[in-house]
C-alpha cells in the first residue's frame, strides 16, 4: 500500500510493523504527531507520559520483559530523558528499544537548535537518520532489528523538515513480535559500580561490532556520478544535495555513528572536491577530518539554522546568486494569544501590577511579545518556578511570580515547588491551567484525566500542591481581572509560598465562543488601551484625531477582557451572544 | 501534467495546511511522486503559515527553491508578498482579496502595505486576485475557503476532476463534504 505520510506517521507506521507493542512520549513539537499516530494501531499500548524522563523509563522496564519499545521526543526533551538514556547504553535491552529524537533547525518552535546527534556519539549508540518518509518508515523497522541484534538502545534522529514534511511511502505488513519475557541479570540490569565496570568495556566492544555493521549497512549508500564533484551528506540535506547537484557524487550516510570510516575514505579518494552537508553542528566533518581526510564543511555552509538547495549552492560556488523577487518591509506575523485565550487576563494583570515574571515553555511564553511584554524569562520546561525562588533568594524586593502551564507543571514544576516549600521561599507560582497541552495541539495530560488511548485518572492539582505542603493555594478566572489582581497582588505581597491556580479551559478545547463584544463609538476616546491586551479580534482605524476601536465580530471569542481595561466602558456585549 | 511546484500560504486558521494535503493528495493519486513541506505548531496560533507541494516523476528537496513555484497559492495578500520569494516570474500567483493585520500591525509595530495586489502585479506575470471568501460564504461557510482556492487552482492543473472529488471528500469532515464540493465548484467556475 502506498500512501502520503509525514515523517512522524511514517515512523509510527514503521515502528508498528516492526512489532512495537509499548510506545511512550511526552508531546513536544516537531516529535508529537509520532505516538498519536502509533496510539491509533492495535496491539499498541502508547501513552502520554508526565515527562520524557519518566517515557524513556517506562519504556526501559517495558524493554526489559522483552517488549519492542518506541520512546518519542524532541530534542531539548531528550535532556530530561539524557539521565536514563546514558546508562541504558550500558544495560542493554531486551526487547528492540528505539528512541526518536526530533531535532528542530531553525527553531520553530523551540527554545534552542541542539544538534542531538552528539547524544549518540556520547552515549556510545547506533544513530540512523532518514532523509524522508520513506526511510523513516524503513529505518524505523530496521532499528528495532539493529536493537535486539546488538543489545543495545537505537537513537533515530530526525528533523522538523522529515518531522512534518510529507512523502510517498510504500507500506508493508506487522510482523507480531511474542514478548521474550523477562530474565534477571543483575550484572545487566543493576548499574552498581561493581557491575558498571564490566559493562563498560562491552559498550565499547558494541561499538566495534556496530562500526563493522555500519560498514556494510546498505542504506550508507555511494550514488556516483561526475567524480569532479562529490558530497558526503545525511538527512534533508541528502535531498538539498541532490536538488542542488544532482550529477555529482554522494555519499548518502544514513547510519551516522558509528560511522563507516573506510567507506568514507575509499569515497573520498574516488573525488576531486568534496564537502560536508549538514544541518547545524560539524559532527561528520570532525571525524571525517580526523580520519586525515580532506572536506570542506562549515566553512561553506552555515552551522546555524536549517540548509536549503541554495545554501548548498552558494556553499560550492560562491558567486551562486538565485534570483527572485522579494518585497519588504513586510510586517511580521508572529504567532500570538488566541481571541479568548485564559493566559491573556493573566499577563495583562501581572502587567498592570509590574511583576517580574518568570516563564518556561508553553503558548505563555508568548506573553513575552509585544504589547503584552509581560514575561521575563523562558530557559526550560519548569525553569521559571526554581528561577523565582532563586531570584527571591538573592534579595530581589521587585514583586515577582513564576508561570507555569498545568502540563509543564506536572513534566517538571513539582520539584521546583518542592524546593520553594523545603527552603523555606517566599515565592508564588502561578499554575495557568487550561486543561490540555495547547502548544503541542491539545493533548491530555495528569490534571485532564484524558490518557493518550481514552480515560485515565485525573490528579488533582489543588490535592497536589497542597501535599507539598503549600498552605496558601487560590483558584481564580483569569477572564475576572479584578478577582485576578486582588488574589495574586495579595499573593506576591504575602511572605509565604503560594500558588494560584488560573483556570479556565483553553478556547481549542470549548464549543465556541462565549458572547461577543462591539464598541459604542459615542463612548470611544480612541485611546488604544484596549488594543494592548494584544488580542488580534481588535484594532483601531480612523485616522488624526478620530480613532476608534473595532473589534472584529468573526474572531472575537467574547472574553471582556478589552472591557475590562476601557476607561470609558466603550466596550459593550452584544445581547444576541455574537456570531 | 509532469511536474510542479506550488506553494500555499495565509494566516493560521484559514485551513492553508489541509488545502495543501489535498492537492498532494490528488498527485499521489495520479501515480506522481509527491513532497510536501511545512512547519506544525507554535506557527498556528494566528501566525503566518505556508506548505510547500511538490510533484514529479521524482522530487529530492521537501522545500521548493527560491523563484522557483509555479504556484502561490494565497489566502491573505500579505502573505503572498511575504512568500512571493519562492514563485517564479511566470507563476500564477492566486491572492484571496483578504487583508488580516498581524499583531504587529494592531500594536503599532509595522504597517500593513498599501496595495499588496499592485505590489504584486508590478513584479509578476499572473496575477489573479479573487474575493474567495465571498465564494465561500456563498458556498454556506466561510470555512470553505480552502476548498474556493483548490477550485481556482485546479483549473491550471491537468488531474480529472473526478480525482479531486474523490480525495476532497475523504479529507474534509463528512458533514462538510456538500459544502466543500459546491465552494470547489464556484472557485473552479470563476474566470478573472
Amino acid at each position: 500500500m502506498r500512501m502520503l505520510l509525514s515523517g512522524d506517521e511514517a515512523i509510527a507506521k514503521g515502528a508498528w510493523e516492526g512489532g512495537v507493542t509499548v510506545a511512550s512520549a511526552y508531546p513536544g513539537t516537531p516529535s508529537t504527531e509520532i505516538l498519536e499516530y502509533l496510539a491509533c494501531l492495535p496491539g499498541v499500548y502508547g501513552e502520554w507520559a508526565p515527562n520524557e524522563k519518566v517515557a524513556l523509563e517506562m519504556g526501559i522496564g517495558a524493554s526489559m520483559v522483552g517488549a519492542r519499545v518506541l520512546v518519542a521526543m524532541k530534542h531539548v526533551g531528550f535532556n530530561v530523558a539524557a539521565d536514563p538514556f546514558m546508562t541504558l547504553s550500558y544495560t542493554g535491552v531486551r526487547g528492540g528499544l528505539v528512541v526518536v529524537s526530533a531535532d528542530d533547525p531553525a527553531l520553530y518552535s523551540s527554545q534552542n537548535e541542539q544538534d542531538n546527534r552528539h547524544y549518540a556519539l556520547m552515549a556510545k549508540v547506533p544513530m540512523l537518520e532518514p532523509s524522508d518518509s520513506q526511510e523513516c518508515r524503513d529505518l524505523a523497522v530496521e532499528a528495532f532489528l539493529i536493537s535486539e541484534a546488538f543489545d543495545t538502545p537505537v537513537l533515530l534522529r530526525i528533523t522538523t523538515r522529515i518531522a512534518h514534511g510529507k512523502g510517498a511511502v510504500d507500506l508493508g505488513e506487522r510482523r507480531e513480535v511474542p514478548s521474550k519475557g523477562i530474565s534477571l541479570d543483575p550484572e545487566k540490569w543493576v548499574m552498581l559500580p561493581v557491575y558498571a565496570q564490566e559493562r563498560h568495556p562491552l559498550v565499547e566492544e558494541r561499538l566495534g561490532r556496530l562500526l563493522e555493521f555500519s560498514e556494510n549497512f546498505s542504506p550508507n549508500r555511494i550514488e556516483l556520478g561526475d567524480t569532479s564533484l562529490g558530497f558526503i551528506t545525511s538527512g534533508v540535506a541528502y535531498q538539498y544535495v541532490k536538488e542542488a547537484f544532482p550529477d555529482a557524487s554522494t555519499f548518502k550516510l544514513t547510519m551516522t555513528h558509528p560511522l563507516p570510516r573506510v567507506k568514507v575514505m575509499e569515497f573520498a579518494s574516488w573525488v576531486d572536491r568534496l564537502f560536508v552537508v549538514e544541518e547545524l553542528d560539524p559532527f561528520l566533518e570532525e571525524q571525517i577530518k580526523a580520519l586525515g581526510v580532506s572536506i570542506v564543511g562549515k566553512g561553506a555552509f552555515p552551522v546555524t539554522g536549517e540548509l536549503s538547495p541554495e545554501l548548498v549552492k552558494r556553499g560550492v560556488d560562491e558567486t551562486y546568486r538565485p534570483r527572485f523577487v522579494s518585497f519588504s518591509p513586510i510586517p511580521r506575523r508572529p504567532p500570538t494569544l488566541c481571541p479568548g485565550c485564559p493566559h491573556r487576563g493573566v499577563f495583562v494583570t501581572l502587567r498592570k501590577l509590574k511583576a517580574v515574571v518568570f516563564g518556561d515553555i508553553g503558548c505563555y511564553t508568548l506573553g513575552a511579545l509585544p504589547p503584552l511584554s509581560s514575561l521575563h524569562s523562558c530557559i526550560c520546561m519548569g525553569a521559571g518556578v526554581g528561577m523565582v525562588h532563586g531570584a527571591q533568594k538573592a534579595g530581589m524586593n521587585e514583586r515577582c511570580v513564576a508561570v507555569i502551564g498545568d502540563s509543564t507543571f506536572y513534566h517538571s514544576g513539582i520539584p521546583g515547588l518542592v524546593d520553594i516549600v523545603y527552603n523555606k521561599g517566599v515565592s508564588t507560582v502561578v499554575i495557568l491551567d487550561n486543561g490540555t497541552t495547547a502548544m503541542t495541539g491539545k493533548q491530555g495530560h495528569p490534571g485532564t484525566g484524558i490518557a493518550l488511548q481514552g480515560e485515565g485518572e485525573r490528579v488533582d492539582l489543588e490535592a497536589l500542591v497542597k501535599g507539598l505542603g503549600v498552605k496558601r493555594v487560590k483558584t481564580v478566572d483569569p477572564y475576572n481581572l479584578s478577582s485576578m489582581e486582588e488574589v495574586l497582588r495579595e499573593e506576591m505581597d504575602s511572605p509565604q509560598p503560594s500558588v494560584v491556580i488560573a483556570r479556565r479551559p483553553c478556547t481549542l478545547i470549548t464549543r465556541g465562543p462565549v458572547g461577543s463584544y462591539s464598541v459604542d463609538e459615542d463612548l470611544c476616546i480612541g485611546c488604544g488601551i484596549c488594543v494592548k491586551v494584544g488580542c488580534i479580534a481588535l484594532s483601531l482605524e480612523g485616522r488624526d484625531g478620530d480613532v476608534k476601536a473595532r473589534v472584529d465580530p468573526h474572531l472575537c471569542y467574547g472574553c471582556g477582557v478589552c472591557a475590562q481595561v476601557c476607561p470609558k466602558g466603550a466596550l459593550k456585549e452584544m445581547e444576541d451572544g455574537g456570531c | 501534467m509532469e511536474a510542479a511546484d506550488l506553494v500555499f500560504c495565509g494566516v493560521g486558521g484559514q485551513g492553508v495546511l489541509l488545502a495543501s494535503e489535498v492537492v498532494a493528495e490528488v498527485a499521489l493519486g495520479a501515480g506522481l511522486d509527491v513532497k510536501k513541506s511545512e512547519v506544525h505548531g507554535m506557527a498556528q496560533r494566528g501566525g503566518s503559515v505556508f506548505s510547500h507541494v511538490r510533484f514529479g516523476r521524482v522530487v529530492y528537496s521537501p522545500v521548493i527553491p527560491l523563484g522557483k513555484a509555479n504556484f502561490l497559492v494565497a489566502f491573505e495578500e500579505l502573505e503572498a508578498l511575504r512568500y512571493a520569494p519562492y514563485a517564479s516570474l511566470r507563476a500564477r500567483i492566486l491572492v484571496n482579496t483578504l487583508k488580516v493585520n498581524p499583531i504587529t500591525v494592531l500594536s503599532g509595530q509595522g504597517k500593513y502595505p498599501q496595495d499588496p495586489l499592485g505590489m504584486l502585479r508590478e513584479r509578476f506575470f499572473h496575477v489573479e486576485a479573487v474575493d474567495a471568501l465571498a465564494l465561500a460564504e456563498g458556498a454556506g461557510s466561510p470555512k470553505v475557503l480552502n476548498s474556493v482556492m483548490l477550485g481556482l487552482l485546479s483549473r491550471y492543473l491537468s488531474f480529472p476532476l473526478e480525482l479531486w472529488m474523490e480525495v476532497l471528500a475523504k479529507r474534509v469532515p463528512f458533514k462538510a463534504r456538500d459544502i466543500n464540493v459546491k465552494a470547489f465548484g464556484l472557485g473552479r467556475a470563476t474566470f478573472s
